[in-house]
Protein backbone atom coordinates (compact mmCIF):
# COMPACT_ATOMS: atom_id res chain seq x y z
CA UNK A 1 0.00 0.00 0.00
CA UNK A 2 1.64 3.24 -0.50
CA UNK A 3 1.13 5.24 3.01
CA UNK A 4 -2.03 7.74 1.36
CA UNK A 5 -3.93 4.71 1.23
CA UNK A 6 -2.90 3.56 4.08
CA UNK A 7 -4.08 7.17 5.82
CA UNK A 8 -7.38 6.77 4.21
CA UNK A 9 -7.99 3.26 6.01
CA UNK A 10 -7.01 4.92 9.13
CA UNK A 11 -9.31 8.32 8.48
CA UNK A 12 -12.07 5.91 7.83
CA UNK A 13 -11.46 3.75 10.99
CA UNK A 14 -10.69 6.79 13.24
CA UNK A 15 -12.67 9.55 12.16
CA UNK A 16 -11.50 13.13 13.36
CA UNK A 17 -8.90 11.43 15.89
CA UNK A 18 -7.00 11.23 12.34
CA UNK A 19 -5.85 15.04 11.66
CA UNK A 20 -4.59 16.03 8.26
CA UNK A 21 -2.58 14.54 5.86
CA UNK A 22 1.15 16.35 5.28
CA UNK A 23 2.45 15.68 1.69
CA UNK A 24 6.27 16.55 2.47
CA UNK A 25 8.38 17.73 -1.31
CA UNK A 26 11.26 16.25 -2.54
CA UNK A 27 12.33 13.13 -4.35
CA UNK A 28 10.04 9.93 -3.97
CA UNK A 29 12.54 8.36 -1.07
CA UNK A 30 11.78 11.84 0.97
CA UNK A 31 7.97 12.06 0.44
CA UNK A 32 7.89 8.38 1.45
CA UNK A 33 9.44 8.99 4.17
CA UNK A 34 8.78 12.43 5.60
CA UNK A 35 5.09 12.39 4.85
CA UNK A 36 2.92 12.16 8.19
CA UNK A 37 -0.61 12.04 9.59
CA UNK A 38 -1.66 14.74 12.58
CA UNK A 39 -3.06 12.92 15.12
CA UNK A 40 -5.40 14.97 16.60
CA UNK A 41 -6.40 12.98 20.11
CA UNK A 42 -3.28 12.88 21.57
CA UNK A 43 -5.13 10.12 23.84
CA UNK A 44 -5.75 7.76 20.99
CA UNK A 45 -2.15 7.07 20.17
CA UNK A 46 -1.77 3.62 21.57
CA UNK A 47 -5.27 2.55 20.16
CA UNK A 48 -4.42 4.19 16.46
CA UNK A 49 -0.83 2.36 16.91
CA UNK A 50 -2.67 -0.97 17.93
CA UNK A 51 -4.76 -1.14 15.22
CA UNK A 52 -2.08 -0.92 12.36
CA UNK A 53 -0.19 -3.24 13.75
CA UNK A 54 -2.99 -5.99 14.07
CA UNK A 55 -5.58 -5.13 11.26
CA UNK A 56 -4.75 -7.33 8.29
CA UNK A 57 -3.37 -6.02 5.31
CA UNK A 58 -1.67 -3.23 7.59
CA UNK A 59 0.41 -5.27 10.21
CA UNK A 60 3.01 -2.96 11.21
CA UNK A 61 5.37 -4.61 12.85
CA UNK A 62 7.90 -2.31 13.46
CA UNK A 63 8.54 0.92 15.17
CA UNK A 64 11.68 2.19 13.05
CA UNK A 65 11.88 5.27 15.35
CA UNK A 66 10.37 7.56 17.84
CA UNK A 67 11.68 10.98 17.79
CA UNK A 68 10.94 14.01 19.52
CA UNK A 69 10.62 17.78 18.49
CA UNK A 70 10.39 21.32 19.97
CA UNK A 71 8.50 23.21 17.73
CA UNK A 72 9.24 26.76 19.37
CA UNK A 73 5.93 28.25 20.27
CA UNK A 74 5.38 26.25 22.91
CA UNK A 75 4.28 22.84 22.01
CA UNK A 76 6.48 19.48 21.49
CA UNK A 77 5.50 17.04 19.33
CA UNK A 78 6.74 12.99 19.16
CA UNK A 79 7.04 11.59 15.61
CA UNK A 80 6.63 7.83 15.06
CA UNK A 81 7.72 6.32 11.87
CA UNK A 82 6.37 2.87 11.13
CA UNK A 83 7.10 0.07 9.00
CA UNK A 84 5.73 -3.20 8.05
CA UNK A 85 8.61 -5.64 6.91
CA UNK A 86 5.93 -8.51 6.01
CA UNK A 87 3.72 -5.98 3.57
CA UNK A 88 6.68 -3.71 2.80
CA UNK A 89 4.85 -0.26 3.39
CA UNK A 90 5.52 2.75 6.01
CA UNK A 91 4.15 5.84 7.15
CA UNK A 92 4.68 8.21 9.96
CA UNK A 93 2.42 9.57 12.57
CA UNK A 94 2.72 12.86 14.68
CA UNK A 95 1.50 13.92 17.51
CA UNK A 96 1.66 17.53 19.49
CA UNK A 97 1.41 18.38 23.00
CA UNK A 98 1.70 21.56 25.01
CA UNK A 99 5.33 22.06 26.84
CA UNK A 100 4.17 22.67 29.50
CA UNK A 101 1.99 19.49 29.97
CA UNK A 102 3.77 17.41 27.79
CA UNK A 103 1.97 13.31 28.52
CA UNK A 104 1.87 11.32 25.97
CA UNK A 105 0.62 7.79 26.02
CA UNK A 106 3.26 5.11 25.84
CA UNK A 107 3.47 2.76 22.87
CA UNK A 108 5.93 0.15 24.41
CA UNK A 109 2.86 -2.39 24.63
CA UNK A 110 2.70 -2.27 21.26
CA UNK A 111 6.60 -2.69 20.18
CA UNK A 112 8.56 -3.62 23.17
CA UNK A 113 11.29 -1.64 21.12
CA UNK A 114 10.12 1.87 22.15
CA UNK A 115 10.77 1.27 25.42
CA UNK A 116 14.46 2.82 25.04
CA UNK A 117 13.18 5.04 22.09
CA UNK A 118 10.77 6.74 24.67
CA UNK A 119 13.08 7.13 27.35
CA UNK A 120 15.55 9.33 25.08
CA UNK A 121 12.17 11.54 24.60
CA UNK A 122 11.92 11.83 27.75
CA UNK A 123 15.57 12.17 29.22
CA UNK A 124 16.09 15.01 25.90
CA UNK A 125 12.86 16.55 25.69
CA UNK A 126 10.88 15.93 28.99
CA UNK A 127 7.98 14.60 27.03
CA UNK A 128 6.54 11.87 30.17
CA UNK A 129 5.18 8.67 28.84
CA UNK A 130 2.03 7.50 30.50
CA UNK A 131 2.00 4.02 31.14
CA UNK A 132 5.46 3.03 30.55
CA UNK A 133 7.15 0.52 32.60
CA UNK A 134 10.53 2.47 33.49
CA UNK A 135 10.26 5.92 32.70
CA UNK A 136 13.78 6.62 33.81
CA UNK A 137 16.74 8.88 32.20
CA UNK A 138 18.64 7.23 29.49
CA UNK A 139 21.61 9.02 28.77
CA UNK A 140 22.18 11.83 31.62
CA UNK A 141 22.68 10.94 34.96
CA UNK A 142 19.34 10.82 37.39
CA UNK A 143 20.67 13.91 39.47
CA UNK A 144 20.49 16.20 35.90
CA UNK A 145 18.11 19.40 36.05
CA UNK A 146 16.45 20.26 32.46
CA UNK A 147 16.16 18.47 29.35
CA UNK A 148 18.87 19.37 27.40
CA UNK A 149 17.12 19.73 24.01
CA UNK A 150 14.36 21.75 24.72
CA UNK A 151 14.38 25.11 23.00
CA UNK A 152 14.27 27.02 26.61
CA UNK A 153 17.18 25.36 27.78
CA UNK A 154 19.60 27.11 30.11
CA UNK A 155 23.07 25.29 30.46
CA UNK A 156 24.33 24.76 34.16
CA UNK A 157 27.20 26.37 35.20
CA UNK A 158 28.23 23.59 37.68
CA UNK A 159 27.56 19.89 37.70
CA UNK A 160 28.14 18.13 41.11
CA UNK A 161 31.00 21.14 41.73
CA UNK A 162 32.45 20.47 37.72
CA UNK A 163 32.14 23.60 35.90
CA UNK A 164 30.32 23.19 32.75
CA UNK A 165 30.78 26.40 30.43
CA UNK A 166 34.35 26.88 28.68
CA UNK B 1 73.04 -15.60 36.83
CA UNK B 2 76.26 -14.45 35.80
CA UNK B 3 76.14 -13.35 39.46
CA UNK B 4 74.94 -16.55 41.38
CA UNK B 5 77.94 -18.66 39.21
CA UNK B 6 80.53 -16.43 40.77
CA UNK B 7 79.75 -16.16 43.98
CA UNK B 8 83.07 -16.97 45.75
CA UNK B 9 84.56 -14.01 43.55
CA UNK B 10 82.22 -11.69 41.83
CA UNK B 11 85.01 -9.07 40.90
CA UNK B 12 86.43 -11.93 38.98
CA UNK B 13 85.36 -10.63 35.28
CA UNK B 14 83.43 -7.82 35.70
CA UNK B 15 79.92 -9.46 36.23
CA UNK B 16 78.71 -6.21 38.81
CA UNK B 17 76.70 -3.03 37.42
CA UNK B 18 76.99 0.05 40.08
CA UNK B 19 73.97 2.25 39.61
CA UNK B 20 71.96 5.10 41.54
CA UNK B 21 68.98 3.81 42.99
CA UNK B 22 67.10 6.45 41.46
CA UNK B 23 68.39 5.51 38.19
CA UNK B 24 67.63 1.87 38.97
CA UNK B 25 63.87 2.23 40.19
CA UNK B 26 63.39 4.83 37.36
CA UNK B 27 64.68 2.66 34.46
CA UNK B 28 62.62 -0.57 35.84
CA UNK B 29 59.45 1.76 36.17
CA UNK B 30 59.03 3.57 32.83
CA UNK B 31 60.00 0.44 30.85
CA UNK B 32 56.91 -1.82 32.14
CA UNK B 33 54.42 1.51 32.27
CA UNK B 34 51.46 -0.38 32.75
CA UNK B 35 48.09 1.41 30.92
CA UNK B 36 44.42 1.18 32.32
CA UNK B 37 42.48 -0.50 29.30
CA UNK B 38 40.11 2.27 29.03
CA UNK B 39 38.40 4.31 25.94
CA UNK B 40 36.22 6.76 25.96
CA UNK B 41 35.03 7.85 22.24
CA UNK B 42 36.89 8.19 18.74
CA UNK B 43 40.41 8.92 20.01
CA UNK B 44 39.91 5.14 21.58
CA UNK B 45 40.25 3.65 17.97
CA UNK B 46 43.52 5.63 17.58
CA UNK B 47 44.95 4.10 20.59
CA UNK B 48 43.36 0.67 19.87
CA UNK B 49 45.46 0.75 16.52
CA UNK B 50 48.82 2.37 18.74
CA UNK B 51 48.23 -1.07 20.39
CA UNK B 52 47.92 -3.15 17.88
CA UNK B 53 50.72 -4.91 15.50
CA UNK B 54 51.38 -2.23 13.12
CA UNK B 55 52.69 0.44 15.77
CA UNK B 56 53.12 -2.12 18.72
CA UNK B 57 52.96 -0.14 21.91
CA UNK B 58 54.25 -3.06 23.93
CA UNK B 59 57.12 -2.09 22.75
CA UNK B 60 57.48 0.10 25.52
CA UNK B 61 56.70 -2.27 27.81
CA UNK B 62 52.80 -1.04 27.80
CA UNK B 63 50.61 -3.54 28.98
CA UNK B 64 46.92 -3.15 29.69
CA UNK B 65 45.74 -3.97 32.62
CA UNK B 66 41.85 -4.73 33.09
CA UNK B 67 41.99 -2.96 36.91
CA UNK B 68 43.49 0.39 37.84
CA UNK B 69 44.97 -1.13 40.81
CA UNK B 70 47.46 -2.58 38.43
CA UNK B 71 48.17 0.25 36.31
CA UNK B 72 50.90 3.02 36.27
CA UNK B 73 49.39 5.39 33.69
CA UNK B 74 45.96 6.14 32.66
CA UNK B 75 45.21 7.12 28.80
CA UNK B 76 42.19 9.55 28.74
CA UNK B 77 41.22 8.59 25.43
CA UNK B 78 38.11 10.43 24.16
CA UNK B 79 35.41 12.62 25.36
CA UNK B 80 35.40 13.19 28.96
CA UNK B 81 31.29 13.74 30.00
CA UNK B 82 30.35 15.05 33.10
CA UNK B 83 28.78 11.73 34.24
CA UNK B 84 32.01 9.61 32.62
CA UNK B 85 34.29 12.52 34.66
CA UNK B 86 33.19 11.29 38.19
CA UNK B 87 34.17 7.91 37.20
CA UNK B 88 37.38 8.81 35.65
CA UNK B 89 38.43 10.72 38.93
CA UNK B 90 37.45 7.11 41.05
CA UNK B 91 39.63 5.01 38.71
CA UNK B 92 42.55 7.92 38.97
CA UNK B 93 42.07 7.47 43.08
CA UNK B 94 42.17 3.90 42.61
CA UNK B 95 45.07 3.68 41.03
CA UNK B 96 48.94 3.03 43.15
CA UNK B 97 51.12 5.69 43.03
CA UNK B 98 53.22 6.85 41.16
CA UNK B 99 50.52 7.15 38.23
CA UNK B 100 51.08 9.11 34.99
CA UNK B 101 47.94 10.16 32.91
CA UNK B 102 48.18 11.18 29.00
CA UNK B 103 45.50 13.28 27.94
CA UNK B 104 44.41 11.90 24.48
CA UNK B 105 42.87 14.36 21.99
CA UNK B 106 41.48 17.55 22.10
CA UNK B 107 38.19 16.21 23.63
CA UNK B 108 39.99 15.44 26.91
CA UNK B 109 42.29 18.43 26.57
CA UNK B 110 39.82 21.34 26.97
CA UNK B 111 36.57 19.63 25.12
CA UNK B 112 37.28 19.86 21.36
CA UNK B 113 34.27 20.09 19.39
CA UNK B 114 32.01 20.41 22.44
CA UNK B 115 33.79 23.56 23.76
CA UNK B 116 30.61 25.82 23.49
CA UNK B 117 27.25 23.22 22.49
CA UNK B 118 28.29 20.37 25.26
CA UNK B 119 26.39 21.05 28.08
CA UNK B 120 27.11 17.11 29.12
CA UNK B 121 31.24 17.58 28.35
CA UNK B 122 33.68 18.43 30.88
CA UNK B 123 36.07 21.20 29.39
CA UNK B 124 39.23 19.45 29.90
CA UNK B 125 39.87 16.51 32.33
CA UNK B 126 42.34 18.45 34.26
CA UNK B 127 39.54 20.12 35.81
CA UNK B 128 39.26 16.96 37.65
CA UNK B 129 42.18 15.04 37.83
CA UNK B 130 46.08 16.23 37.25
CA UNK B 131 47.89 15.44 34.01
CA UNK B 132 50.96 15.09 32.91
CA UNK B 133 51.00 15.00 29.11
CA UNK B 134 48.61 16.68 26.97
CA UNK B 135 48.51 15.15 23.31
CA UNK B 136 46.87 16.93 20.77
CA UNK B 137 45.15 16.25 17.63
CA UNK B 138 41.36 15.03 17.00
CA UNK B 139 42.30 12.26 17.08
CA UNK B 140 46.10 12.07 17.67
CA UNK B 141 47.49 9.73 15.56
CA UNK B 142 49.43 6.57 16.63
CA UNK B 143 53.06 8.02 16.46
CA UNK B 144 51.89 11.24 18.41
CA UNK B 145 50.36 8.93 21.09
CA UNK B 146 53.80 7.07 20.89
CA UNK B 147 55.28 10.96 21.44
CA UNK B 148 53.13 11.50 24.29
CA UNK B 149 54.17 8.21 25.77
CA UNK B 150 58.36 9.01 25.30
CA UNK B 151 57.61 12.27 27.02
CA UNK B 152 55.96 10.32 29.72
CA UNK B 153 59.10 7.70 30.57
CA UNK B 154 61.19 11.36 30.18
CA UNK B 155 59.45 12.33 32.81
CA UNK B 156 59.72 9.13 34.86
CA UNK B 157 63.85 9.19 33.98
CA UNK B 158 64.57 12.69 35.89
CA UNK B 159 62.36 11.94 38.93
CA UNK B 160 64.09 11.27 42.29
CA UNK B 161 63.04 9.60 45.49
CA UNK B 162 64.07 12.44 47.62
CA UNK B 163 61.69 14.72 45.15
CA UNK B 164 58.73 12.83 43.52
CA UNK B 165 57.95 15.23 40.46
CA UNK B 166 60.60 17.68 37.82
S1 LIG C 1 39.37 14.63 20.15
FE1 LIG C 1 38.25 14.21 18.24
S2 LIG C 1 38.71 12.06 17.81
FE2 LIG C 1 39.21 12.41 19.96
S3 LIG C 1 37.39 11.86 21.13
FE3 LIG C 1 37.28 14.06 20.69
S4 LIG C 1 36.08 14.21 18.82
FE4 LIG C 1 36.79 12.10 18.98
Amino acid sequence: MTNTEIYDKLKSAFGPVIGEWHEQTGGEYMKRLSSYADVADTSFIRDVCLYLRDEPGLEFDSLLLLSSVDNGDKTLSVAYHLESKTMRHYIALKVTVPLDNAIVPSVTEVWSHANWQEREAWDMMGIKFLNHPDMRRILLDDDWVGHPLRKDYVYPDYYRGMKVPY
Amino acid sequence: MGLLDKQDNPFESSNIVITGADTLLNWARLSSLWMMGFGLACCAIEMMAASASHYDIGRFGVIPRPSPRQSDIMLISGTVTLKMATRTKLLYEQMPDPKYIISMGSCSNCGGPYWEHGYHVLKGVDRVIPVDVYVPGCPPRPEALLEGLIKVQEKVRKQSLGKTTV
